[in-house]
């Protein structure tokens, strides 16, 4: 493969890499994963149905807060403080800022640059572009609003909880358990883990300081995030498959495609 | 026991130069720097290669070996097999001095550019207190060996030289946040780390880190927390509004 440009004075730049080992294979897989997500994510919104099972009070990650007069009832647990908005469904009230999260989080901006736009395409692989500005302009430089997306995402996560625990909810109306409960469960603990493993998470609790001496608190804390931080890379996957999967779950079973596995009641 | 192994090496000066094949002796427990030595000894005298200290603390011998950026005292030959290729050229971001040694000045260069550390004007040396606490996350850093394997795989400026002027690399941003994160240093570095360092061309793709032979944590310890540490300052009204000076 040729490089974009020749660079005087330089020596080897006249092919891309001399790479021998699969370096395309990371950023395919990446590519592949994200795009995978986002039809799923694109079909799933438009579909906009078999996103409640009353039964069970199972209402789909991607659904939730429905909010909106299109929801089915029994779906807003929140109310239903916008009007039905017709070929817009519900997750565009709320679908702005999760896509925010992920789409500024310094974990996808890596995988997209890298496997979207091969800037670069893997390390020491030179980039197809003849220019290069960074996150110096717009609309990159609206990377930085990173925190304000992550706090949104505090209060997302906090309704996906809020419908975790209304899905420990049996067929006779008491306490009960299936394997949808289940789903739910380990999917918010994913995003919880994801969300408060963020970067702008790890400044905000601690990270800004200059004196951890001083702030006894906010340096356990930002100990803490530090620790989840580490593998922030692995929960932005884990959540993100797991939003899907537990998004496909509650579908095919609102659908009657499948009947929910009940452990309890 | 030993083995001939093929070795692709670049020879040649900033005018010119190509790869060239060699069938060299390999011995158990060797690395790729002393292949090169016994290449050396063997056919071509005169090959040019930096090194010093053979044990991954100088960072004298940065190259680039099957293309990976790395320390050639650093890369064992078992990692190869005994039919495999090894190529060794020089790091490619910077100008060729001859066969596998680059000038590097540029990053000196760079270095000259960040103010020194800046103590409180009331404090003399020797008065200096700090808690070990507030100062080891600052002391990753200090482990930089300066093989400059970090900038020379950022591809800010490895693709595009155009930008050498403008962005300091991975090495020296690093360098910044140390600083910045010194509980004892005074100077505002937050406006010079995007104006004067270029840190907004970093987007954080984490090769600076993935070849760090000090296993240095460059973008989630260094870059991204001056990163926000500048969004703080110019890019969040809220922050700008409530954040007091070093906290």
């Amino acid at each position: 493969m040729t490089a974009s440009t020749h660079h005087p004075g330089r020596a080897d730049t006249a092919i891309r890499t001399r790479r021998t080992d699969r370096w395309w294979l990371p950023p395919l897989l990446t590519f592949l994963g994200l795009t995978a997500f986002v039809v799923y994510g694109v079909v799933r919104v438009f579909m906009n149905k078999w996103y409640w099972v009353g039964e069970y009070q199972y209402l789909a990650p991607f659904f939730s807060p429905c909010v909106t007069g299109g929801c089915v009832p029994g779906a807003s647990h929140f109310g239903q403080w916008l009007p039905d908005l017709g070929i817009l469904a519900p997750p565009v009230v709320v679908l702005p800022f999760v896509l925010g999260f992920r789409l500024t989080c310094y974990y996808y901006r890596k995988a997209y640059y890298r496997s979207f736009w091969l800037s670069p395409p893997a390390c020491a692989v030179a980039e197809p572009h003849g220019s290069y500005t960074g996150e110096r302009r717009f609309p990159l430089i609206l990377q930085n609003s990173h925190r304000y997306f992550f706090y949104a995402a505090v209060p997302v996560a906090s309704v996906l909880t809020y419908d975790v625990v209304i899905a420990f909810h049996g067929a006779d109306g008491g306490f009960g358990v299936g394997l949808g409960t289940l789903i739910l469960l380990v999917n918010v603990v994913l995003i919880w883990a994801y969300t408060l493993s963020c970067h702008s998470c790890r400044h905000i609790v601690g990270g800004r300081l200059t004196h951890f001496s001083r702030h006894p608190v906010r340096y356990w804390m930002w100990t803490q995030v530090s620790r989840m931080n580490a593998r922030h890379m692995q929960l932005a996957w884990a959540s993100l498959f797991s939003v899907a999967f537990a998004d496909l779950y509650v579908a095919l079973v609102a659908s009657g495609a499948i009947t929910d596995l009940r452990l309890f009641n | 026991m030993g083995y001939q192994a093929h070795f692709r090496v670049w020879r040649g000066d900033a005018d010119s130069g190509a790869l060239r094949d060699f069938r060299v002796e390999v011995n158990e427990g060797e690395v790729v720097l002393d292949v090169i030595h016994r290449l050396q000894a063997t056919q071509c005298p005169d090959l040019a290669v930096r090194w010093n200290c053979k044990a991954g603390k100088c960072g004298s011998c940065s190259a680039e070996i099957n293309g990976r950026p790395r320390l050639m005292c650093m890369t064992r030959m078992s990692t190869f097999a005994e039919d495999e290729t090894v190529t060794v050229t020089p790091m490619r971001t910077f100008p060729l001095v001859r066969d596998l040694v680059t000038d590097v000045s540029y990053n000196y260069a760079k270095a000259r550019e960040i103010p020194s550390f800046q103590p409180p004007a009331d404090l003399a040396p020797g008065e200096y207190r700090m808690q070990q606490v507030d100062v080891q996350r600052s002391q990753e850093f200090r482990k930089c060996i300066e093989c400059f394997l970090c900038q020379n795989t950022c591809h800010v400026v490895r693709d595009h030289e155009d930008n050498e002027q403008a962005f300091a690399g991975p090495r020296y941003l690093m360098r910044v946040a140390e600083l910045e994160m010194h509980p004892l240093d005074t100077a505002d570095r937050h406006q010079d780390a995007q104006t004067q360092h270029g840190l907004g061309f970093c987007n954080i793709t984490k090769c600076c880190t993935e070849v760090c032979p000090e296993h240095i944590k460059i973008t989630d310890n260094a870059l991204i927390p001056l990163k926000e540490r500048v969004a703080d300052r110019r890019y969040d009204p809220l922050a700008r509004l409530f954040r007091r000076r070093k906290e």
